[in-house]
């Protein structure tokens, strides 16, 4: 009554990665819906901010002429922290909490964290597209056209990166947070690190207030605005790419594993 | 009684899968604290069969179902479904189930159609064949109409049956249900009933858990009884209905029943034992006939006042008391 375990006709891999890109279809499916008012919810905030700090205040003789060129990175990096976030802890909350969704992604068949890393890849995905959403407020609204000097290298390895690290600290935040608290997560998180993550100003101008060009060396923002300084506006001054780059890379690489493994034990007991 | 044991040995030879759909040697699942919720468990589902789990909430079903779908890592032994052993080949694994939870999961930012394409779709059915899928999956549930309705404009009744109709979409080769008719309304319960027998009749390997006595007996061809995560007895429901050394069951409730009347019933003819509680007498006896005069005589004689009689055959229930002191829904 015995026999050697049945060989199946598929590789677990070759089902894994079908299952990755009927997922990601999926996800693109909902996406495409909600599109409108995916744009509204990630552009009305820059647009705001570059309008009344680069052209209504100027226009009446109040602030920096030229405040324009240093938002353009800031901005794009906000847009990048926050909708990756956002993509990924928001619908994860949900689905593990209120409607147990999460039991039938993970009945999927590919492994566990093959579920985490498609979440991650398409919050990557949206953070991007919320990047290229920005770039025509910040480029256009501005009374002043942004002196912007493209480095391409620096953008391509730059915004990937920032876009991974955001959707894992979501990931992270997802995992861990229960609906009523995400508010609270937001305010006290979220806001903080965008505010405080090198956006509104370049990091090396911060050499006069010593204690917080420390500080915010542990915000993970920090990193991919001042890398994005170097990659738009190279002229404002920008951290050192050596730092840059570790920072980035030593950020998404605890954030993606503790999120994925966060995932992993919430989902399997 | 089913007394097969898997003749295996330990190693990687696992229990041929034509007749061992799903099988279990020593499963075993402590919770961290401590919590042993299934205890070293010894499983076989033959291929095409509907087997049911029946045990009260607690005794480990859902556990075992975790564990037999991947969703709960073992602290310890072996399972294998579909010839595929569950701890290696996961995702092979979960290619060929379907599984119904006791939550509703279905995909809230998708219409009622969408639902079963998507899942098809992750089951690596292609676009052509996973929208004939969703069409066909869709008039089997009888929800042709709604296929647009975003999930959350159905009914309870209608998700109920969606969420079925789902697990099936890819054409699983084993279908797990883990009490699939709690909370739905008894005409929903038959409705579904009738769904699960035609999909058993196609030769689909069924595993059911419930704590429904009715609904195990009316479905299952075998049945395993479970408690404190140990399965107490398996077999068909009329193997298990043997188990009970007689085959009616009398209930006497009496104003005044003395000591004489219960000596008078213990002495009659084919009683195989009686049971004094505290409001009832529980006569278990051989066969029924004659045995309603027999019980009316003896009342008369001993002057004891009858309420109610009623006599029954053995069922699940007095089979689950019988191996566990209790009642299925306490």
């Amino acid at each position: 009554m015995t026999a050697e375990a049945r060989t199946p006709s598929t590789s677990s891999l070759a089902i894994s990665l079908i299952t990755f890109r009927a997922l990601m279809e999926r996800d693109l499916k909902v996406l495409s819906r909600e599109i409108i008012a995916f744009l509204a919810r990630t552009a009305i905030q820059p647009f705001l901010f570059v309008f009344v700090f680069a052209y209504v205040q100027p226009k009446i003789g109040a602030g920096d002429p030229n405040f324009g060129d240093v938002l353009v990175p800031g901005l794009i990096a906000s847009a990048v922290v926050l909708q990756g976030i956002q993509a990924v802890a928001i619908p994860l909350v949900t689905e593990f909490s209120q409607t147990k969704e999460i039991e039938d992604r993970v009945m999927a068949p590919l492994p566990v964290w093959g579920v985490a890393a498609e979440k991650l890849v398409f919050a990557m995905l949206q953070a991007l597209i919320a990047a290229a959403a920005v770039v025509p407020f910040v480029y256009f609204v501005p009374l002043n056209r942004p002196d912007v000097e493209i480095n391409p290298i620096v953008l391509i390895t730059i915004l990937p990166l920032g876009a991974l690290l955001s959707a894992s600290v979501g990931l992270l935040i997802g995992t861990t947070v229960s609906p009523r608290q995400i508010p609270l997560v937001f305010a006290l998180l979220v806001v903080p690190l965008t505010f405080l993550g090198a956006v509104y100003y370049p990091w090396s101008d911060l050499e006069v207030i010593r204690w917080l060009q420390i500080a915010t060396l542990a915000n993970p923002l920090l990193y991919m605005s001042e890398g994005l300084r170097g990659g738009l506006t190279p002229e404002y001054g920008h951290m050192n790419y050596v730092a840059v780059y570790a920072g980035m890379v030593v950020g998404c690489t605890i954030s993606t594993y503790l999120g994925v493994r966060g995932f992993v034990r919430r989902v399997q007991t | 009684m089913d007394s097969a044991a898997l003749s295996t040995r330990p190693g990687d030879l696992a229990p041929d899968f034509a007749t061992h759909t799903i099988a279990t040697r020593a499963l075993t699942k402590v919770y961290p604290g401590g919590v042993l919720a299934v205890d070293g468990l010894d499983l076989h589902v033959r291929r095409g069969e509907f087997f049911g789990l029946l045990g009260p909430n607690g005794a480990g079903k859902t556990t075992t179902v975790g564990m037999l779908t991947t969703r709960v890592v073992p602290t310890g032994g072996d399972m294998w479904v579909g010839g595929y052993d569950v701890r290696r080949q996961p995702v092979v694994v979960k290619r060929i189930i379907g599984v119904v939870t006791q939550f509703n999961t279905l995909d809230r930012r998708l219409t009622a159609w969408e639902n079963l394409y998507y899942h098809g779709r992750y089951f690596g059915l292609s676009v052509g064949e996973s929208r004939r899928e969703a069409d066909r999956v869709l008039e089997l549930v009888q929800l042709s109409d709604k296929r647009r309705a975003m999930v959350d404009f159905l009914s309870g009744g209608m998700q109920q049956r969606l969420l079925i109709g789902r697990a099936l979409a890819h054409n699983p080769e084993v279908l797990f249900l883990d009490e699939p008719t709690t909370g739905i309304d008894p005409q929903g319960r038959i409705a579904l009933w009738g769904v699960l027998s035609r999909l058993h009749s196609e030769g689909l390997t069924i595993l059911l858990t419930t704590h429904y006595m009715e609904e195990a007996e009316q479905l299952c061809e075998r049945l395993a009884i479970m408690d404190h995560g140990k399965i107490l007895a398996s077999g068909s429901p009329a193997e298990l209905k043997h188990m009970v050394d007689a085959a009616t069951i009398i209930t006497i409730q009496a104003s005044n029943a003395s000591g004489d009347f219960v000596t008078d019933l213990r002495g009659m003819p084919g009683v195989a034992s009686v049971d004094v509680r505290a409001d009832e007498i529980e006569v278990r006896a051989q066969t029924s006939r004659g045995m309603l005069p027999a019980i009316a005589n003896a009342a008369m004689s001993r002057e004891v006042e009858l309420t109610d009689v009623n006599v029954q055959p053995p069922s699940l229930e007095t089979v689950f008391i019988e191996l566990t002191g209790r009642k299925l829904r306490e």
